[in-house]
């Protein structure tokens, strides 16, 4: 195998990692269409409540001050990930990608208690179209929480398993993009489910 | 352990539904012991299912639209049959059957007839076009395969197993809430949907990736073929569009499932909240659909007029422009739900401006064919009844586009004429076309012309024959949608409406002829050149059908008609010096098996199976992992296997090379 | 004049008359016939939008056909450009036609969109009587909260006045849709519609839901009749007169589900029924409801 080949089958690798970036971008601007019609579909589910319970009476603005920073600092953490992934230090990323695991899953957990809370006094999804688009809206933000925590743990296993080599690298860029994304996801519903509920 | 499903499911209540039923199973049973007859299921079975060659994937979507196209058209002739006979509760369908039928017929046309249409002969031909060896995301491409079958067969199955949706093709809720439909119908419908638009989003990604990144060197984006300009605007609007569908169809699941309260009646829901969701993703899919055939109408008429594509950059400003503004016009679906003036104004204008475009493009094929030398090929006839019939859908199209004139007419046999005008002529006839355009490039030998010719003329005469006097019904009151009526001044237009069905059936069986006839004759037409049609445009710079990796050598270009140019400077047909090695992507059965599973999970969720749903999930997901946790998903050709194929297509060619 | 067993003249001759008895069945066709203001100004805007696209639309398909014709490739005197591809002089003709076109429907679009708002009421003709129609199914009740009295597909009201609709639906959505006179427009449940209209001379006429609402859709018309003030006063007397009363108890019976409904006649309907059926699907369910509201629109 020539020198020359290589070379063209490296630029190859980089085209096909170039072309999954962008393939990705476009995933996340589909899933952004997808949580903006969520987003009006809940602006104009408010006066929805049919005789339920409004956002004023549920919404606990602690709760949600919590789970944002957690989630806020989970891509921080997740951004060390990404910066150890370049300089190739292989335990520091299994290290932070441990870390936003946990932050995460810290996450998910307050969501459900909140979730759970709310089923209990009666003001579940079936209670009103209110409550089935608030659901609906926060509910789908944890379940692409969820899905990322599950990828980070197949992803550190490939870690553990292959090293930080170009294929897995690249899966860890992605990973960062979507964990990023969620980030921006939910400070749209912070402002616009849980900060105006209470006000 | 069943959930819902009992053997009352079986679809005894009347003779026509188990002759479905009966017809459904025995085809699909004929095909099996076909298959085991041949010999051919381990064929099958490593060249095609677990295939990740863009042009088989694109020749089984095209497979699965003609197969759902007869199914669509039996339901369309069933239709025009009872409507024909139904006046004072005449006919032989009951009002349970026909909405059945009306239901599956638009569903069926649009998501699994039009939708694997316009996708296959994309994939088929686009790479080629742009000159790269496939597309960018191959394994996703047959996972998006797949899944648009598990969504067809989920509707199929529905004929069997069950019934299908009576709430039409848009599922309007809340007559397709969980209180006025309990039965399992609109779930078969919502499933189909949404398992199949995950596969239409990812194949918008996949050519919006292919389209951007994979281009030969030299083709510019100015210098793209009309056809790839059209499949990328499709292609960001399925990207971007398809999103909406599925929420719109994921909330009304919801509805059913847990018992929101999305769009029902009472408990706050809000049904006008649908009706957006839907359009949104609605009227772009009609953009998404008519876009790739406008793109092979222009190939087909500048190649078989024998001159270059008039006004190229007015075409692709066009074709953009109408892609944009695609997304501002989803409110004049329902101008009668009682939004202000205003709103009502707004949307009317901005879908007039639409008119401006395609008025464009309509001139310029007309000046294309202008001073040419014009082959009356089967896809030139295609074209030119297009052009013709199209205008006058255009212009229906503009006038229910005026708020006022479409409280006269909106839900009126007349609004249906209208869309059959753009679906048929517009996006299926283009299709069409590019069926029997491409058809020698995929397969190697050329269709018959006469049959061809024979299809055509009984496709357009029996679409003026069934749609013209749906206009006039529109004009005379008739709602769409009616299983009998009172009017007796409606039925002999009904009957000349149901006469047009016939000759269409003539069309089809035209085609099931051209089929046979030319697979018969294959050694008579064999393409052997590769270029059948004096073509313009890469693709006809390989040989018919290409070889796995398309280009031995990735061309460079220089022309928005490279190959032209190319046999021109008599450069085409040129042997490089040398080969090199090239990477293929590995064939994988993870794109049949996510198929296979996302069918059993739709069936699941339909019938409340619940153990059946968590482990049909299970397997899609592990099938996702180890397929993307895969490194080595290639293998490569070497330079040697490259040349000994390459001699052998210089050899067919002889003395052109 | 026989050529292959077929009579050519009779079949001509069958054919035409099949023509001119179209030609009359068209002229009376519902949207081309209409008999009041409203659906008469929806017309023309019709034909008028028609004529003006007819200005581009004919050309096209003659130049097609004949350039089709023209250009064959048989036709080897005809000229051959096969290079000729750009005009700006075509291109700024081909973008500026359409655009002329769409400029002048739109303002017609514009202007008429308003004018035939059919929440606006109709000028200079009167005071309205009022009709409150409820979409169920599969048929339609009309209240008169004037007259006190309710009809079930039956829409009658006296020639020359105008009728100003409140529409609801107390099932799926329907569309009411009264072609020659009024057009259409949506009714859906716990919201309300409008729609306007007139009729010109005392006549008969079709009234149809166009929005398919389930298996007793097809058979789901009414009859709409327009009177001499006269023989309107005469219909409200024998409405009154019929044994059938309307109120809280006796409406779901009427409501439930039924197919090709006779017109019957209410003699007496509970005041504010209409406001209640559109309340219902407001304030559903538990105890905090907070009062009842008055009926809201489907547009804000």
């Amino acid at each position: 195998m020539s020198v020359a080949h290589m070379s063209e089958h490296e630029r190859e690798e980089a085209e096909t990692r170039e072309q999954r970036a962008l393939g990705f971008w476009l995933y996340l601007m589909g899933d952004a269409v997808i949580f903006a019609l969520l987003f009006a579909t809940y602006a104009i589910m408010i006066p929805g409540t049919a005789g339920g319970p409004t956002g004023k009476d549920l919404f606990d603005l602690n709760n949600a001050a919590l789970e944002t920073v957690l989630l806020l600092v989970s891509s921080t953490t997740f951004g060390f990930a990404s910066l150890s992934v370049r300089t190739g230090n292989r335990s520091a990323v299994i290290g932070w990608l441990a870390v936003t695991f946990l932050l995460g899953a810290g996450f998910v957990f307050l969501e459900v208690r909140e979730f759970a809370g709310m089923i209990a006094k009666g003001a579940g999804p079936d209670r009103s179209g209110f409550l089935s688009a608030f659901f609906t809206l926060v509910g789908t933000h944890g379940v692409h929480v969820t899905m990322g925590l599950l990828w980070i743990l197949i992803l550190s296993a490939q870690v553990m398993l292959k090293g930080l080599t170009a294929p897995v690298a690249s899966r860890l860029y992605r990973l960062g993009l979507f964990w990023h994304f969620l980030d921006i996801a939910w400070v749209g519903i912070f402002s616009i489910v849980y900060l105006p509920g209470l006000l | 352990m069943f959930g819902k499903l009992t053997i009352e499911a079986l679809p005894l209540y009347s003779a026509i539904a188990a002759g479905g039923a009966a017809v459904t199973v025995g085809g699909a049973l004929l095909v099996a012991i076909v298959l085991t007859w041949l010999k051919a299921w381990k064929y099958l079975w490593t060249d095609w299912l677990t295939s990740v060659d863009h042009k088989r994937i694109g020749i089984m979507y095209i497979v699965l639209a003609l197969i759902m196209l007869l199914r669509g058209f039996v339901d369309a002739i069933m239709m025009r049959a009872q409507q024909a006979m139904a006046l004072n509760a005449g006919g032989y369908l009951p009002p349970e059957h026909f909405d059945q039928i009306f239901s599956s017929h638009g569903t069926i046309m649009i998501f699994f007839m039009a939708m694997p249409f316009m996708t296959g002969l994309i994939n088929l031909i686009m790479p080629l076009q742009i000159g790269t060896r496939d597309v960018a995301f191959p394994w996703l491409n047959a996972v998006s395969l797949w899944l648009s079958a598990a969504g067809a067969g989920l509707v199929m199955v529905s004929l069997v197993i069950g019934k299908f949706s009576t709430a039409g093709w848009t599922g309007y809720p809340p007559y397709s809430g969980i209180e006025y439909n309990p039965g399992v119908g609109v779930d078969y419908w919502i499933w189909a949907i949404l398992i199949s638009g995950v596969g239409s989003t990812m194949s918008g990604i996949n050519f919006v990736v292919t389209i951007l990144k994979r281009r030969a060197p030299g083709m510019t984006l100015m210098r793209m073929t009309p056809f790839t300009w059209t499949a990328l605007c499709a292609s960001v609007l399925m990207a971007f569009a398809f999103p909406a569908i599925t929420v719109a169809c994921g909330l009304l699941a919801l509805d059913r499932l847990a018992g929101m309260h999305f769009f029902t009646n009472a408990h706050g829901g809000n049904m006008m909240n649908y009706a957006n969701l839907f359009w949104i993703w609605g009227h772009p899919e009609v953009y998404i659909l008519i876009l790739p055939a406008f793109g092979i109408f222009s190939e087909v008429v500048a190649t078989f007029s024998r001159k270059r594509l008039f006004g190229y950059e007015s075409l692709v400003y066009a074709t953009a422009a109408i892609a944009i503004l695609s997304f501002t016009v989803w409110l004049h679906h329902f101008f009668t739900m009682g939004s202000s003036a205003n709103v009502n104004a707004f949307f009317g204008v901005t879908t007039m401006i639409i008119a401006v475009p395609t008025g464009v493009k309509v001139f310029n094929w007309l000046l294309t064919m202008y001073r040419g030398r014009i082959d009356f090929h089967p896809s030139m006839m295609w074209s030119i009844g297009f052009i013709v019939t199209f205008v006058i859908g255009g212009m229906t199209g503009v006038l229910l586009a005026i708020p006022p004139a479409d409280f006269l007419m909106h839900n009126t046999t007349f609004l249906v004429a209208h869309f059959h005008n753009m679906i048929i002529p517009g996006v299926l006839f283009g299709y069409l076309a590019g069926y029997m355009f491409w058809f020698p490039k995929a397969f190697g030998f050329e269709l018959n012309r006469g049959w061809g010719l024979a299809s055509f003329w009984c496709w357009l005469i029996g679409f003026y024959l069934a749609f013209m006097p749906l206009y006039l019904l529109g004009l005379k009151g008739m709602p769409r949608r009616m299983e009998t009526y009172n009017d007796p001044t409606w039925q002999p237009y009904l009957m000349v409406a149901a006469l047009g069905a016939v000759v269409v059936l003539c069309g089809i069986a035209s085609m099931v002829m051209q089929l046979y006839v030319s697979i018969r004759d294959r050694k008579l037409t064999a393409d052997r050149t590769g270029d059948p049609f004096d073509g313009r445009t890469l693709e006809w710079s390989t040989s018919s059908p290409p070889p796995p990796y398309n280009f031995a050598v990735i061309p460079t270009v220089g022309d928005r008609e490279p190959f032209l140019e190319a046999k021109k400077n008599g450069t085409a047909y040129r042997r490089p010096a040398s080969y090199a090695p090239i990477r293929i992507p590995s064939n994988t059965p993870a794109g049949v098996i996510l198929g296979g599973f996302a069918f059993v999970l739709g069936f699941a969720i339909v019938w409340h199976i619940w153990w059946l749903v968590i482990v049909s999930a299970i397997v899609m997901f592990i099938t996702v992992i180890a397929r993307s946790s895969d490194d080595n998903a290639e293998f490569t050709l070497s330079a040697g296997e490259v040349k000994r194929m390459e001699d052998e297509r210089f050899r067919e060619l002889g003395g052109r090379a | 004049m026989k050529l292959r067993g077929i009579n050519w003249r009779g079949a001509m001759l069958v054919a035409g008359m099949a023509l001119l008895t179209g030609a009359c069945d068209l002229k009376r066709a519902a949207v081309l016939d209409p008999k009041g203001p409203i659906a008469l100004a929806e017309r023309d805007l019709l034909f008028d939008a028609f004529s003006v696209m007819m200005i581009v639309i004919v050309p096209v398909i003659i130049l097609t056909l004949w350039f089709a014709w023209r250009y064959r490739a048989s036709n080897t005197s005809a000229q051959y450009a096969p290079n000729w591809a750009n005009s700006v002089k075509i291109d700024a003709f081909v973008w500026s036609i359409p655009a002329i076109i769409v400029i002048a429907l739109g303002v017609l679009l514009w202007r008429s969109t308003y004018k035939l708002d059919p929440y606006r009421p109709i000028e200079n003709a009167g005071p309205a009587i009022e009709v409150q129609v409820v979409a169920q199914d599969w048929k339609w009740l009309f209240i008169y909260p004037e007259q006190g009295i309710a009809v079930v597909n039956q829409l009658a009201f006296p020639a020359g006045r105008p009728v100003s609709l409140r529409i609801t639906s107390d099932t799926v959505m329907n569309s009411f849709y009264v072609p020659q006179l009024a057009g259409q427009i949506y009714a859906m449940a716990g919201m309300q519609t409008r729609l306007q209209l007139l009729a010109d001379q005392p006549g008969k006429f079709v009234g149809r839901n166009s929005q398919y609402s389930g298996g007793g859709y097809s058979q789901q018309h009414f009859e709409v009749v327009s009177l001499t003030q006269g023989d309107f006063d005469a219909w409200v007397a024998k409405a009154k007169q019929a044994p059938g009363r309307l109120d809280a108890q006796t409406y779901p019976a009427q409501a439930a589900k039924s197919r090709a409904v006779p017109i019957t006649y209410y003699s007496a309907v509970e005041p504010g029924l209409y406001d209640q059926i559109i309340a219902k699907y407001r304030h559903s369910g538990h105890a905090h409801t907070q009062g009842q509201g008055s009926a809201v629109p489907a547009r804000r």
